[in-house]
């Protein structure tokens, strides 16, 4: 047999049906899904009488438009579009009978956090959802990958979906990373090489020493914004510790099901001799603690680093660069670690896991914060609770950080959490794009870490030089 | 879906890169349970100012393209969210294709199920278009997609490639959902299979 990838394994592995033209029906596995990009589809479901084809392979949960102060079980607590798009996802998953989590559930949270945490998302499977962030689901081995309304709608229906093979992509970070480089600071630095486009029509498949090393909650925060850098999907291979992660997890396969499963997932990694249409090599030791300047995620530089001149990029990027600073309020030469924040967000799929609270928590020990408003917003339910198990949930308090209920809130204040016109934040999300946070808002995309840093001096920090 | 075969409209020139999904429609107006009424919005923060009056500057807000269906635009366009808002919003304005030299992938594949024509072109013709787009109320092209041609003001063409199931649906306006319907006895052998394969799915 000719060598695979770890993506051409999986793609095999899916395959439903396959047209001359190369066109191929892709069958799915697990289908999540939220309520703002879902209705329509369901509603073309009921105009054409058709049915969710596998509603036990379909998992809901709110949480783009949720509130996440306490009380928010009121409906009232919510503006009334936001209340009629999730009593539509409460309407929707009773009447298809698909596996459903409301924001009554402790088990409530990010999509991207609640189908790794209950154990829906395993190695080898295809994940979609109509979410681009669906790439996190990619750190277990699974083909995960955003998808439009109507392509919800297609794989309601047929759970399938239309497909062309995307080429494969190999991003390698060597060695170790140095002291106070985190996957977030991984992820962006990519990012910065490759452009927001280097990634489009590719798989990436993240390997490498650095990348082994990481927890799976780190592998999650890379894949995460595979999407980012244009990806469809971001790929790393199941190992111990993904399969340590799953094991007893409420859907994950149990008994003589974990043996066979395991046997199967241990064969899901990329051969010696696959082909590889493209490879980018990073050493870890040169990745350093990054944050990002302007409205793109590729606007990245080293925290020690100064705002760029437009003139240094080239083509339409020169004018895209002018309008970013102009829009972020800062001036070329400036060191990035003069700039004053307002408003810290530490949360979102990309960084509301556990271990991205202890990282934060880890730095605000005992400390005041010096920003204007600072929010935490755990990923799910059960992260809030396992943080209030372990203190974090006191120290982030104590520091002068509220303490909010799960759901995506200021990633993209679709809820009332929202950034004020020229309000600077710091956030540990996954896009700085222009109003994203809030009509005239400006993030600085960032670790865990390095947001709680800068809520403590009240300015862009370097990470390595907090005591 | 609405059938796309051959559009003639004036292009409006958007050289900006990175036009994300954010910018075609930002989140406030993700509320809504429809596909439609979105145009009104499309670009809300770049084309109205924080009164809610139109920004004369912005190019769509410019009575010489007021009435555009062609966008010609900075590489990388709508990258970002996957919203489907996006290409909702720009159907509903009258955008029925968007010219760049790339598009982001999700973005891309969505303006196909709307009746979108999203067309990738190298550099230097896409810099062409955009100076013809550039004319105002005299920048009309007309994209055929049978002969996968776009036709600019001075009568001069350029060649396209397109996907030839992709062609197919649009000059037909084919429903995917039905057509992969006709393939349930392959998904249904395909669910078998992997039932006995991989049980624990």
């Amino acid at each position: 047999m000719s060598p695979k990838t770890l993506y051409d394994k999986i793609w095999d592995a899916h395959l439903a049906h396959e047209a001359e033209d190369g066109t191929s029906l892709l069958y799915i596995d697990r289908h999540l899904v939220h309520e703002v990009t879902s209705p329509q589809a369901f509603e073309g479901l009921r105009m054409a009488n058709r049915k969710v084809r596998a509603p036990d392979k379909t998992i809901a949960v709110p949480d783009h438009n949720v509130p996440t102060t306490e009380g928010r079980d009121n409906p009232e607590a919510m503006p009334e579009d936001s209340r009629i798009q999730v009593a539509a996802l409460d309407k929707n998953a009773k009447d298809f009978g698909i596996h459903y989590y409301p924001v009554s559930d402790v088990r409530q949270g990010i999509v991207h956090i609640v189908g790794p945490e209950q154990g829906w998302t395993l190695p080898g499977m295809t994940v979609v959802c109509g979410d681009s962030h669906t790439a996190t689901h990619g750190a277990f081995g699974a083909l995960a990958h955003g998808i439009g309304t109507s392509e919800v709608e297609h794989v309601l229906a047929t759970q399938t979906l239309i497909q062309t093979k995307s080429k494969n992509m190999k991003v390698e970070i060597t060695g170790k990373l140095p002291a106070g480089v985190t996957a977030k600071d991984i992820t962006l630095s990519v990012i910065g090489l490759t452009g927001t486009a280097g990634g489009t029509g590719y798989v990436i498949e993240y390997c490498g020493e650095a990348i082994r090393d990481l927890s799976m909650e780190g592998r999650m925060t890379v894949c995460n914004m595979a999407i980012e850098g244009g990806a469809r999907a971001g790929l790393i291979a199941p190992d111990e510790k993904t399969f340590e992660y799953i094991k007893g997890r409420p859907h994950a396969p149990k008994g003589a099901q974990w043996e066979a499963a395991l046997a199967w997932w241990k064969t899901l990694y990329s051969d010696d001799d696959a082909h590889w249409d493209k490879v980018i090599t990073i050493k870890g030791e040169d990745i350093a603690p990054v944050v990002t300047w302007g409205t793109s995620p590729e606007d990245v530089l080293p925290i020690d680093a100064e705002v760029p001149t437009p003139e240094s990029f080239s083509g339409g990027k020169t004018e895209a660069a002018k309008r970013a600073l102009e829009y972020m309020g800062l001036k070329a030469g400036q060191k990035l670690k003069d700039i004053e924040i307002d408003t810290v967000f530490i949360g979102s799929c990309t960084n509301g896991r556990i271990e991205d609270l202890r990282a934060a928590a880890e730095i605000l020990k005992g400390k005041k914060i010096k920003v204007k408003r600072a929010m935490v917003v755990p990923g799910s339910g059960l992260v809030r609770a396992q943080a209030e198990e372990e203190g974090l949930a006191e120290i982030f308090t104590d520091a002068g950080f509220e303490w909010r209920l799960a759901g995506c809130s200021m990633c993209l204040a679709m809820n009332p959490d929202q950034l004020q016109p020229g309000e600077r934040c710091a956030a540990t999300s996954n896009r700085n794009f222009e109003g994203r946070q809030g009509r005239g808002g400006r993030t600085h995309l960032m670790s865990p870490a390095m947001a709680a840093a800068a809520a403590v001096t009240g300015k862009l920090t370097d990470i390595r030089e907090m005591n | 879906m609405e059938k796309f075969v051959k559009l003639t409209g004036v292009a409006a020139p958007m050289p900006l890169v990175n036009i994300d999904t954010d910018m075609i429609i930002p989140k406030q107006f993700l509320k809504t349970i429809k596909r439609s009424g979105l145009g009104v919005n499309l670009f809300d923060e770049m084309r109205y100012d924080d009164n809610g009056n139109e920004i004369p500057d912005f190019v769509l807000n410019q009575p010489a393209y007021r009435e555009a269906k062609i966008i010609v635009a900075g590489d990388n366009f709508g990258c970002g969210s996957s919203r489907e808002h996006a290409p909702w919003a720009l159907l509903d304005f009258g955008i029925r294709c968007v010219i760049s030299t790339s598009f982001a992938d999700i973005f891309y594949n969505n303006c196909f199920k709307n009746g979108i024509l999203p067309i990738v072109l190298p550099q230097e013709e896409v810099e062409k278009l955009m100076d013809d787009a550039e004319r105002g109320a005299n920048a009309v092209l007309t994209v055929d997609l049978e002969n996968q041609e776009i036709t600019g003001p001075d009568g001069g063409t350029i060649g396209f490639e397109v996907d030839p199931w992709r062609k197919h649906c649009l000059l037909n306006g084919l429903d995917d959902i039905g057509l992969t319907m006709e393939k349930a006895a392959s998904i249904d052998a395909f669910e078998s299979k992997a039932a006995t394969e991989r049980p624990w799915v």
